[in-house]
């Protein structure tokens, strides 16, 4: 077994025996430092995965396929569906993989100082550590069904945490989540198997790029899985489930669920559907690309009119997808680079956001805009964490979330034609829309004089939240001002998807 | 002599079948003799593990044939009647198992509990063997007849006797229905052999275009759906199921319902003309699965809810034969795939069906029935093991990870579906899959939910008059038979190829 394969197993074995570890300890704290534990040696094993990705570049002849993985492992698990055991790592998914595991090392480690409350802290970290291998094993998946089959992995657990642990309203909010998701993930199933059926293998590798797929199958294939993926991601008008699912889940189940699990979404739309249908991808785009606008346009009138700040920062997402999917949409270079790196940056940006929300709320135990005003009196430093993560989400230049919204509404202009100019010019009012929500929510919380929910908070901050937080803030400069660290590994990969599209 | 004077008859081949009926006479004799209930269970139990085994040995050999009439036999023991009879006699020691409380209890004679079981396991055992349309009719009589009684036997319980009438009834009509079609495919082609008649619709198709084989076709294949619990004709199944003891309604879901699915796969792959079957069968799972699920969701009552899911289970069986609707799907590749996907997904419910019976025994007092889903409220803050294990079986049957083996069930349906063209109707299956999870998620929730809001334990349980209501009877049997059957739902979980191998032979 080569290092790469060990390093792929590890990815999700260590995470999986971490919950069962988890579980099995009785004492809830040692349980808990357990699981944080692992959640770093996950994330340790996952930063190598980079290295000697150029020496295996050249060993794929002339003829290379259109997904050249740095890694890969290929074992038959149940010939009798088309299943099998393969994984692989590139610079698509790479970036997607170690923030997966760099989100759950802090959730977890979060949980350590506070456990929300609803049930015991070790359930929940072994719970977060059971996504955790779900989400991995979406990103890592190269073959048709084993996408699918982690695909549900993430459900149930998902369900238990917002159902555990999450706010008053968490039934009804936690069961909309698993019935809206599993709509989407069986017409994943049929969807699969459309393209499985018709094309006798489920590998990725050699299905990307239609595979000799006929039009029709293709169309019926892209429709099925854009539906699915549209779902999870969320695209308007499937949204709906979000914001309960979001504002309901306890702050690490709001994290995980806004800065990964609707990445697996987008992951699978560029992957999936656009790489293994590529000539229903362009027959759809038009389609996509107007609801992709609708989102973004109907999210930031939505969160203008929103009065609670859990629910705000939920819509935002609606909004923020939306530029990822417009990226999606435009089919080009840029439009999917951009579509990558504001993946990324919103995984960043609201994961801080949340955490943000969810300590301002366990302080003032209100998430009301109109009762939290003047923050910045009492409380400085989460008023100016809050600002900070508010701008980089509006999409001010030198942080992370500008080149995702930039380079979309770039791309849509590119591409060219009435259609994708309107729609360029509509995100781009969106985009306006946007920081227009922001600043009203920091005038609304930082700004004033202090609610009397506000004026009882003192200015500390725990160490365990700067610990959680400092990274995420780190990344979202780092990511701003070096947008290469994602799309330097990036570039080629979606270099090779392109290519196939035309 | 000559053979046509007297059938040379293979032994080994019956062996199964002997050893089933061996066990119902020595369960009598030992009630007889020795007139201890424990000994008499044991019997049960034995016999049925020796059924197991003597059916996994013959089964493992070539396909043995016997009472033959020139190519046509009568019995045929190959790889799918081993699996049948496999599955049958384990899950008869299961629900002996399982019955553990019940029996202890004492309001069901043990005696005749135990042999009237090993009864209906001898015609289970001899089902997946038949192979003219009588020795198939009366194997599934073997299987049935025995359950009436059965449903009927708690005493004093006035919802045991009506559910016991309502089956009894429902089920002799049916009987009905299935031996008049039988016997007018027997004026259409003058044959009773599955084969026979199955080569000579296929050689002279002009017999199709008589109104008289149609309406054979349809009375056989409809007399067997009631077997199975299909819409239309389900409406016998809550009821009974609700009013038998707990683990008859677990053999009635399991053990009998595999035992219609089974008559209907041999007369579908083996006598009737898929042109004419398909579109009925294709109706009938997208009524069935529909109707179900969306029935289960207003249930309040736990053994209601199980077998309203189960209706909804049975059209997710039948689903891979309704591909045969389809010209694509009636190719010999497409066709293959569709029994094999039917006969794995059935084996697939049965073991998650068990567990989840076992999963609801084990939490329920003993004697009582299932009671309403609040009863089981906050069940996993009392008994963690048991009601993770109810879970479990719950998820998969919604068909979602962690229960794994219900995930492998539904994909294996899906695809046999899209193999054979039959995409609408995979988009069916994959929609009814989502409705089913609304209502094995709100049972599912129960179990873990906190019991502040609930009524007091206790209250609502079971019969009154039971010395044991309110309180769980920590019965070690009925412990093995739910860590048994999650330990086999996660091994098939993990390595579904084991089973879809043994389905496609």
């Amino acid at each position: 077994m080569s290092v790469g394969e060990f390093l792929l197993v590890a990815v999700l074995a260590l995470p999986a025996l971490g919950a069962v570890a988890v579980a099995a300890i009785r004492p809830d704290r040692a349980a808990r430092v357990v699981g944080t534990v692992v959640a770093a040696l996950t994330l340790l094993a996952t930063l190598p995965l980079v290295a000697r990705r150029d020496g295996t570049w050249f060993s794929y002849g002339p003829t290379a396929p259109a997904v050249r993985p740095w890694h890969r492992l290929d074992v038959p698990w149940v010939p009798g569906l088309d299943l099998r055991f393969h994984l692989g790592v590139d610079g698509i998914s790479w970036p997607l993989v170690v923030l997966t595991a760099l989100l759950t090392l802090l959730c977890c480690g979060y949980t350590l100082w506070r456990v929300p409350p609803g049930g015991s802290g070790r359930a929940l970290v072994a719970l977060l550590l059971v996504v955790e291998v779900g989400i991995l094993g979406t990103f890592l998946a190269l073959d048709l069904v084993l996408f699918f089959v982690f695909f549900e992995v993430v459900l149930l657990p998902m369900y238990a945490v917002i159902a555990g642990w999450g706010g008053p309203d968490r039934r009804r909010a936690a069961r909309k989540f698993a019935l809206y998701t599993l709509f989407g993930s069986v017409l994943l199933l049929v969807g699969v198997y459309v393209v499985v059926a018709a094309a006798g293998t489920a590998d990725i590798v050699a299905l990307t790029g239609g595979a000799g797929l006929s039009r029709g199958t293709q169309l019926v294939a892209f429709t099925l899985l854009a539906l699915a993926f549209a779902v999870k991601s969320p695209l308007w008008p499937l949204h709906s489930w979000l914001p309960d699912a979001h504002s309901q889940a306890p702050t690490v189940g709001s994290v995980v669920l806004a800065g990964v699990l609707l990445k697996m979404g987008t992951y699978g739309l560029i992957r999936v559907a656009v790489g293994v249908a590529p000539e229903g991808a362009r027959w759809a785009a038009p389609v996509l690309g107007v609801l992709a606008v609708a989102a973004i346009i109907v999210g930031s009138l939505v969160c203008l009119a929103q009065t609670e700040l859990k629910r705000l920062i939920a819509y935002s997402s609606v909004g923020h997808m939306g530029f990822v999917l417009l990226g999606v949409a435009t089919l080009t270079t840029t439009g999917i680079q951009a579509a990558l790196i504001g993946n990324v940056a919103h995984g960043v940006i609201t994961g801080l956001l949340f955490f943000l929300a969810g300590a301002v709320k366990d302080r003032t135990h209100t998430g009301e805009l109109a009762d939290l005003s003047g923050l910045r009196e009492t409380a400085p430093r989460l008023a100016g964490l809050l600002g900070f993560a508010a701008v980089a989400s509006l999409g001010l230049p030198g942080l992370a979330g500008f080149w995702g919204e930039a380079f979309a509404v770039v791309a849509a202009v590119e591409v060219g034609g009435p259609l994708w100019t309107t729609l360029a010019v509509l995100a781009a009012i969106g985009g306006a829309l946007t920081a227009a929500y922001f600043l009203r929510l920091l005038r609304q919380v930082t700004h004033g004089r202090p609610s009397p929910a506000v004026d009882r908070l003192t200015p500390g901050l725990a160490g365990a939240e700067l610990a959680a937080w400092a990274p995420l803030v780190l990344l979202a400069l780092a990511v701003g001002l070096a947008p290469t660290l994602v799309l330097g590994v990036a570039e080629s990969p979606v270099g090779a998807l392109v290519e196939v599209l035309r | 002599m000559t053979g046509s004077v007297v059938q040379s008859v293979d032994n080994v081949a019956l062996l199964p079948a002997y050893l089933a009926a061996g066990t119902a006479v020595l369960v009598l004799l030992a009630d007889l003799l020795v007139a201890r209930a424990r000994v008499t269970v044991a019997t049960a139990a034995l016999g049925a593990v020796a059924t197991a085994a003597g059916a996994v040995l013959v089964g493992a050999g070539d396909e043995r044939r016997t009472f033959c009439v020139g190519v046509d036999c009568s019995y045929v023991f190959g790889g799918r009647a081993a699996l049948v009879a496999v599955v049958v006699a384990v899950l008869t020691v299961g629900v002996l198992a399982l019955s553990g409380p019940l029996l202890r209890a004492g309001r069901s004679p043990v005696g005749e509990y135990c042999f009237l079981l090993a009864c209906s396991m001898t015609g289970g055992v001899v089902l997946g063997a038949a192979g003219d349309l009588i020795t198939l009719i009366v194997a599934v009589e073997t299987l049935t007849l025995p359950l009436y009684v059965l449903v009927g036997l708690r005493r004093g319980s006035l919802a045991s006797a009506e559910a016991a009438v309502t089956f009894f009834v429902v089920s002799v009509v049916a009987t009905t229905l299935t031996l008049l079609g039988a016997a007018l495919l027997y004026a259409v082609t003058g044959g009773l052999h599955l084969d026979r008649i199955g080569t000579i619709l296929a050689d002279r198709p002009e017999l199709l275009d008589l109104p008289l084989t149609t309406v054979a076709v349809a009375l056989v294949v409809l007399g067997l759906a009631f077997k199975v619990a299909a819409v239309p004709f389900h409406a016998w199944a809550p009821a009974t199921y609700d009013g038998a003891p707990l683990p008859v309604a677990a053999y009635l879901s399991t053990a009998s319902k595999l035992g219609g699915v089974v008559a209907l796969l041999a007369v579908v792959q083996r006598a009737l003309p898929a042109d004419v079957t398909g579109p009925v069968l294709a109706g009938l799972a997208v009524l069935t699965m529909t109707v179900g699920n969306l029935v289960a969701l207003r249930q309040r009552r736990t053994v209601r809810l199980l077998a309203w899911s189960s209706v909804a289970q049975a059209g997710y069986i039948l689903a891979p034969l309704g591909a045969l609707a389809l010209a694509s799907g009636r190719t010999a590749d497409a066709r293959t795939a569709a029994y094999a996907a039917a006969v794995a997904y059935a084996v697939f419910f049965v073991v998650l069906e068990l567990a989840a019976f076992a999963g609801v025994v084990a939490l329920r007092p003993a004697d009582a029935d299932g009671g309403t889903i609040d009863d089981l409220r906050g069940a996993a803050r009392r008994h963690p093991w048991r009601a993770a294990g109810l879970g479990l079986a719950l998820v998969g049957l919604a068909g979602l990870p962690p229960g794994l083996a219900g995930l492998f069930a539904k994909i294996t349906v899906v695809r046999s579906l899209l193999d054979g063209g039959a995409g609408w109707l995979a988009v069916v299956v994959a929609l009814n899959a989502v409705v089913g999870l609304a209502y094995y998620l709100r049972l599912t929730a129960t179990l873990w939910a906190a019991e502040s809001d609930a009524v007091p334990a206790g209250a609502g349980a079971g019969d009154v008059g039971s010395p044991a209501v309110g309180s769980v009877v920590r019965s070690r049997t009925v412990g093995a038979v739910l860590a048994v059957t999650t330990a086999v739902a996660v091994v098939i979980g993990f390595a579904p190829q084991l089973l879809l191998d043994v389905a496609a032979r």
